[in-house]
């Protein structure tokens, strides 16, 4: 064995598991034979062995499996139905390929062995044509030789009946890899098993020598130390994730021991909790690093890919790797294993240049792809470049304008880097794009997708005629993030480093040069460009209302800090109180209690034990609309701020109003349900009221509001009401309470307020369907409104008004 | 039919209410919580329980009782519930009492839906009435 180790090993490790399954699959299988799932899992298993081995030249091991996938191909497309005898022949397969593990795995080859016997069984199995008669003994060695040599061809030349598959692919071997690179992202694993060109694979299975092979032993248990799946073990992530939130409280409370420690003179505590504090750093670390890999345990299986890959294409590449032990969380590791392996291929297949090309354009007729890897600001960068032609720009531009992905004049605007980007769109690649456009952007929209997923970004550089670099930016791990402490209303929140892209603070004196309006929506202009402003007190509902600069009395004015942010491609800037610090934080999920409200990504613990809100910066941006199809800043009032609100909670208290007509008002306007006795509404003006909690709540009939609000009720007409109990919302709205009696509170729902009908009368925003019915929502500032409407009527009559005054 | 049943009790209001014991994690003092915005009322705030963050839910407000005096702390009995554990807030823990179903009564038609879906019935205790709550009802918002 030599640099080729620890693939070996990592495929003796995944090979053991998937045996250990494959034994108890079969077993299954036998009892319920027509599952097709455990069929397709078994099927899968034997592929991925028999990939591997074909691409680590194990020639009898593929040979092995190669016969036995192709009878349970059989069996899953249904031309066969399992049996005793496939049973046991596909258990006598495991069996062997367990030896030829274990030789493998004591002696780094395979050893001598005939397993022609076995392969002819299979092979009979499958009942091909000439297949022997059904009842001769499998083990018999003069019909298993003729059925080898009819089903699966010359074993003794060499080349085994795999081989032979592989060579009669040989012909488009180029096409063939290029599926499996675009696949690969698809996670189907019957395709992503097949590493290596089938031609590739064919040269290797003949060039094994035989002596070589020979002077192996298959002693099995020989070899000194613990097995290779002795040596590690599988655990489940969620088991690290509940050692991690130990000792992330360890920490905690190692935190309070030391100041109470420090603040005595007692060395009996002193020294243990010096202790401590050095064995919890050491432990924190230890659980860490459990869920961190080098980068270099997936890019080593790259320098064998693109050797393989570019023999089969008849290119030369030197791959160098820079920041192997460039470390990142194991989940993280194993989301961009596909992408990068896509990414690597596509260098590999449509990057880099044939060697004769290359030389008459003056390069090297050895390409170079390069992987680097390395941490910068709390990520990974991860970057594959290679030295080929680069990108067509005016091809991807012609494809994204025929594509319809852009429009001509859209084009015409687009910067070279962003045409070369235009490939990370979705529907951008197709088939066609095979002899088109180099081949690139295969795919690559999946790649981005799954690199986003994952939190990351990617983009690509492409300089013509020097080459194309990929760089994706990972964060460290998904459970531990960097992010900006900041305040509002005395709470902190923190914000993921991930959006943020610049402090800015405006100090009292520049401010009214800093931020203006436009009809009612701030925006700061930030070198020249206007960024529209997030208040987050004002969208989190808290604290004051900060100044907003321009009306602001010079008196208060304070510096205002921004948070500059950017949420899909757009950025805004967030005004907060203050801006703390920069901090790893420790993801905690949010109880479904608070999932529905989309500004927040989670809940942290801060250093002192408190709890902090992680903000989600693309829900603030939605919420506030700063991200939205039409931009409708302009038109910003009281109705349209309700309804703005409306529309991004969705969620609606339900009521009927008289004639059993469906209404609806905001939740988020809501303070309490209250029912109110008849007897405890008085009569203020020509208004109801009532004593709530300590003060006097005016009550808006829905019915009275609605319908009589042409004429102004003479006061006579105001009747207090008749029945026992009334169904009333308390309303907040700009700290107003009122108390709106409804005929019947009915439900609360969310509810995308589609369709919607233009309002038929005043005080409502618009009409939609809700829970299959016509429904109104209210406008609450109008009802109000009209509520005041009636003020003048009170001041002409001067004992309303003085009773009015007593209130 | 002497089906006896341990119940953890506790006062909100000065009325007596009872959750199944087993549905109870723990019972721990009363400490600061985490205020959310734009969060239902129900919803007091955010707790750190041993680093595990926890919405604490005021019980008052689920159950439509008067807010408790702002000096009053209230008690956290920790839950678990269908989505992990809940902190629901009461005035005092009382006793661990032991009741058989024969002293069990559903609640009355007169109570409201909402509250009659909270509260599944009394037990009559020797010298008062125990509120049986559902925890389930009574974690959702």
């Amino acid at each position: 064995m030599n640099d080729s180790d620890d693939i070996v090993r990592e495929f003796l490790v995944e090979s053991y598991e998937n045996l250990d399954r494959l034994d108890r699959d079969l077993l299954q299988l036998e009892k319920n034979p027509n599952d097709r799932e455990i069929l397709a899992s078994v099927f899968r298993t034997i592929h991925t062995i028999k990939g591997t081995s074909g691409f680590l030249a194990f020639n009898q091991l593929g040979a092995v499996t190669h016969v036995g996938e192709s009878l349970l191909g059989l069996l899953r497309d249904g031309q066969k139905a399992l049996d005793r005898d496939i049973t046991n022949a596909l258990l006598a397969m495991v069996d062997t390929v367990r030896q030829i593990l274990a030789s493998i795995e004591a002696t780094g080859s395979e050893g001598e062995r005939n397993d022609d016997g076995l392969i002819s069984r299979l092979t009979r199995l499958q009942g091909l044509p000439e297949a022997a008669p059904p009842a001769e003994p499998p083990t018999e060695p003069k019909a298993a030789a003729a059925a080898a040599a009819a089903g699966a061809g010359e074993m003794s030349g060499g080349e085994s009946s795999y081989a032979a598959a592989g060579t009669s692919k040989a012909g488009n071997a180029k096409s063939e890899s290029f599926e499996v690179g675009s696949f690969m992202i698809t996670n189907e694993p019957a395709i992503t098993a097949c590493p290596a060109p089938p031609a590739v694979m064919a040269e290797k299975l003949a060039a094994v020598p035989a002596d070589e092979a020979a002077d192996a032993q298959p002693a099995l248990q020989a070899a000194a130390g613990p097995s290779a799946a002795d040596r590690t073990i599988r655990l489940d992530v969620s088991l690290l994730d509940r050692l991690m939130n130990l000792v992330g409280e360890l920490v905690l409370a190692r935190n309070q021991i030391l100041q109470f420690a420090n603040r005595t003179e007692d060395s009996g505590l002193l020294l243990p909790s010096q202790r401590l504090n050095l064995i919890t750093s050491e432990l924190q670390e230890g659980v860490m690093k459990t869920r961190m890999q080098p980068i270099g345990n997936i890019w080593n299986k790259f320098p064998r890919t693109v050797r393989d890959l570019a023999l089969g294409c008849g290119k030369q590449v030197r791959v160098e790797m820079e920041g192997q032990e460039t470390e990142l969380d194991k989940t993280l590791i194993e989301a961009i294993k596909d992408p990068l392996t896509h990414l690597v291929r596509n260098a590999v297949d449509h990057g880099v240049e044939r060697p004769e090309v290359r030389q008459a354009a003056g390069k090297n007729p050895e390409g170079r792809l390069a992987l680097r890897a390395f941490h910068e600001g709390g990520q990974v960068n991860i970057e594959i470049s290679d030295d080929g032609a680069g990108l067509d720009q005016e091809r991807i531009r012609n494809k994204a304008i025929q594509k319809g992905l852009i429009s001509a004049e859209q084009a015409g605007r687009l910067t070279d880097r962003e045409i070369v980007n235009l490939v990370f769109l979705p529907g951008f690649s197709t088939a066609e794009k095979l002899t088109n456009v180099s081949g690139r952007g295969v795919g690559m929209d999946v790649v981005k997708t799954y690199i986003e997923k994952i939190g990351g970004t990617v983009e690509l550089q492409s300089r013509p005629g020097k080459g194309v670099m990929v760089r994706m930016k990972i964060p460290l791990t998904l459970a531990i993030i960097p992010a900006l402490i900041v305040t509002s209303a005395g709470e902190r929140y923190a914000v993921p480093q991930v959006s943020l892209l610049e402090l800015v603070r405006v100090e009292p004196a520049a401010e009214r040069n800093g931020i203006e309006m436009i009809h009612g929506a701030p925006v700061y202009r930030l070198r020249g460009r206007l960024l529209p402003l997030v208040y987050l007190n004002r969208e989190l509902q808290v604290g004051s209302e900060p100044s907003t600069a321009v009306e602001g009395d010079a008196g208060d004015v304070q510096a205002v800090n921004i948070v500059v942010l950017e949420a899909d491609g757009r950025q805004f800037g967030l005004v907060v109180d203050f801006i703390n610090d920069t901090e790893e934080i420790v993801v905690k999920p949010l109880s479904k209690h608070l999932k529905s409200i989309s500004v927040y990504a989670g809940a942290t613990i801060m250093g002192d034990g408190k709890v902090a809100l992680i903000l989600d910066v693309l829900g603030l941006a939605r919420g506030s609309r700063i991200l939205t199809e039409g931009r409708e800043h302009g038109r910003a009032g009281a109705a349209e701020a309700t309804a703005e609100a409306a529309a991004r909670q969705q969620k609606l208290v339900l009521f009927s109003g008289p004639g059993a007509s469906r209404m609806a008002v905001p939740l988020e306007l809501l303070a309490r349900l209250e029912n109110i006795p008849g007897a405890q509404v008085e009569r203020s003006g020509n208004q109801w009221v009532t004593q709530y909690r300590g003060q006097i709540l005016p009550l808006i009939r829905v019915g009275h509001a609605l319908e009589e609000r042409r004429h102004l009720p003479a006061l006579d007409d105001v009747q207090l009401p008749t029945t026992a109990m009334l169904q009333v919302l308390v309303l907040e709205h700009e700290r107003q309470s009122f108390g709106l009696v409804v005929h019947e509170i009915l439900d609360i729902v969310e509810s995308a307020l589609e369709p919607r009908s233009p309002a038929t009368r005043a005080c409502v925003l618009h009409s939609s369907v809700i829970a299959d019915r016509v429904t109104e929502l209210l406008d609450v500032p109008a009802l109000l409104a009209a509520g005041e409407r009636y003020e003048p009527v009170l001041a002409t009559d001067p004992n309303r008004a003085e009773r009015r005054a007593d209130t | 039919m002497a089906n006896a049943r341990q119940f953890c009790t506790f006062y909100l209001n000065h009325l007596l209410f009872g959750v199944e014991s087993q549905k109870i994690q723990e019972v721990v003092t009363y400490r600061e919580l985490r205020p959310v915005p734009l969060a239902p009322p129900a919803v007091s705030g955010l707790m750190n329980l041993r680093g595990q963050v926890v919405v604490a839910l005021e019980l008052r407000r689920q159950l439509e009782l008067p807010d408790r005096l702002a000096d009053l702390k209230p008690v956290c009995l920790v839950v678990r519930a269908a989505g992990g554990a809940v902190c629901l807030l009461a005035d005092e823990v009382g006793n661990v009492v032991d009741v058989e179903d024969e002293t069990f009564e559903p609640s009355p038609e007169t109570l409201s839906p909402r509250l009659r879906s909270v509260i599944l019935g009394v037990h009559k205790l020797e010298h008062e009435l125990m509120h049986v709550l559902d925890t389930d009802r009574a974690c959702e918002v």
